[in-house]
């Protein structure tokens, strides 16, 4: 299992935890929009700070926005940006 | 550039002119009477103040925001529901503007728009949402061919019968989830209002907002192409809480204006004693140069983020905080001001008949917590306050 499939896979049970989606999300390709499957604005909300303490980072205000959680892909975008930072 | 200058500066000349001669002149019968400014808004009109923001290129008069934002301003002085029914018809035409996609039926209806200077009314709110205009429950339903259909319970719509078109926000589909919602612009002749309720209330009565079942028939090119979402983050909300502040602070100004000028007379029959409501309308004159800095800082920061093309910066939370704190205090603190200046004036500010009279401008600016309620917001923010860093 390579570590993108990791990520991918802790945020898809934090997804399955928080995002209150109108199906599962098993059923959704890494790009379908989580916000047309369901995902309130409140849901998402719980999901990025689900996020935050599964990965132990924080998301920077500039990465606090709609685009950023539309999806698994958006998120694992977002998630890898910030771990290479702190790596950095 | 100085062409553009002269164009809004003519647009605010024109409109202060209207709120001067006209909105203030029916203003006290527009309140009693709880009617529509009829006579405001059709000299709105021959000014060319309702396509003011429709850019030049598709006939209108390319009016800048500022000098939208300053229009209400004015008229708000004036009239509060002249001017709460300007705000709301700029909102949604606004909307369409900045949304707009070439070679489509939107741009096309600008053109239109702006030629006839057509007024539009919104649908936002719906019975069964407890006022989350994110969350939709009536939806686009297919009608044959082109054509679609939908029926929507509205528990408000401002001026809905008075307007030519509404925008109107639905489910996709319906099978699609509540937060997935579309845009819909309908025309006159294509909508019926039932209307469901009665508008009788403290302030705001020149805005005609009963409830209504709104219901239509129209061609599936009326569907805006930009998701709702999107519309109501970038647009609708930051444009509805920067242009209903400005006419609240407007109402507020005026309010203030008439105890300084109680706060002067009482002065001028005992010159060199200063009456005891001088220092009263000091203490009013600090909170009111307070809400015209946060109101003067929440345009600039949505000229600064989002005013132009790349609008991104308007979809993150720390911009969603910014704009709803920008409502949550305009409204507490216009009503504040409001009742400060009755406190300065006494009764001759409570009284309806006198050049003093604030009771219009107090019920007017109640208003400003209810809608949308303030509880809601703080809900909201409550929720991004978890999670925004430096917001």
């Amino acid at each position: 299992m390579t570590e993108k499939t990791t990520t991918i896979d802790k945020i898809r049970e934090a997804i399955r935890s928080h995002a209150r989606l109108s199906i599962d999300i098993g059923e959704l390709p890494d790009g379908a929009d989580l916000y047309q499957a369901g995902m309130t604005s409140h849901a998402s909300v719980n999901l990025m700070l689900a996020l935050e303490d599964t990965f132990d980072l924080e998301f920077p205000d500039h990465l606090l926005k709609r685009s950023a959680f539309e999806s698994v892909t958006a998120i694992e975008a977002a998630v890898s940006e910030i771990q290479a930072e702190l790596a950095a | 550039m100085t062409l553009s200058i002269d164009r809004d500066e003519t647009l605010l000349g024109g409109v202060h002119r209207v709120a001067v001669e006209v909105a203030a002149r029916h203003a006290t019968d527009v309140d009693r009477g709880g009617r529509f400014p009829t006579e405001t808004i059709a000299a709105l009109r021959e000014e060319r103040a309702l396509a003011a923001s429709i850019p030049t290129e598709l006939g209108g008069g390319g009016a800048a925001f500022t000098t939208i934002a300053a229009c209400c301003l004015e008229l708000g002085r004036a009239c509060g529901a002249s001017a709460m029914v300007f705000a709301m018809h700029h909102i949604q035409l606004i909307s369409l503007v900045r949304h707009r996609k070439p070679d489509t039926w939107v741009q096309d209806y600008l053109r239109r728009a702006a030629t006839e200077q057509r007024l539009i009314a919104s649908v936002t709110s719906e019975v069964g949402t407890g006022g989350d205009m994110g969350r939709s429950i009536a939806a686009v339903e297919p009608s044959g061919g082109e054509l679609i259909t939908f029926r929507k319970q509205a528990p408000t719509v401002s001026y809905g019968e008075l307007a030519d078109d509404l925008l109107v926000s639905l489910r996709r589909t319906d099978n699609a989830a509540p937060n997935d919602q579309v845009a819909v612009l309908s025309l006159r002749g294509q909508h019926e209002l039932e209307r469901t309720g009665s508008w009788d209330v403290l302030g705001m009565r020149g805005t005609c907002s009963p409830g209504y079942v709104v219901s239509a028939e129209l061609s599936s090119e009326q569907i805006l192409s930009v998701p709702f979402a999107t519309i109501a983050t970038e647009s609708m909300v930051p444009v509805s809480h920067i242009l209903w502040s400005h006419l609240w602070l407007g109402i507020a100004e005026d309010a203030f204006d008439r105890a300084r000028s109680f706060v002067r007379a009482a002065a001028r029959r005992t010159p060199g004693e200063q009456p005891a409501s001088a220092l009263r309308l000091s203490r009013l004159a600090a909170e009111l140069s307070m809400l015209r800095a946060e109101i003067d800082s929440g345009l600039r920061d949505f000229l600064a983020w989002g005013d132009g093309e790349d609008r991104e910066r308007l979809t993150t939370m720390a911009a969603i905080l910014r704009f709803n704190n920008l409502k949550l205090v305009a409204s507490e603190h216009a009503a504040d001001v409001c009742r400060g200046a009755l406190e300065v004036s006494g009764i001759m500010g409570f009284k309806n008949d006198t050049p003093f009279s604030v009771g219009r401008h107090l019920r007017d600016t109640m208003s400003a917590t209810l809608m949308i309620a303030n509880e809601r917001i703080h809900q909201t923010n409550a929720g991004l306050l978890l999670i925004a860093k430096e917001a």
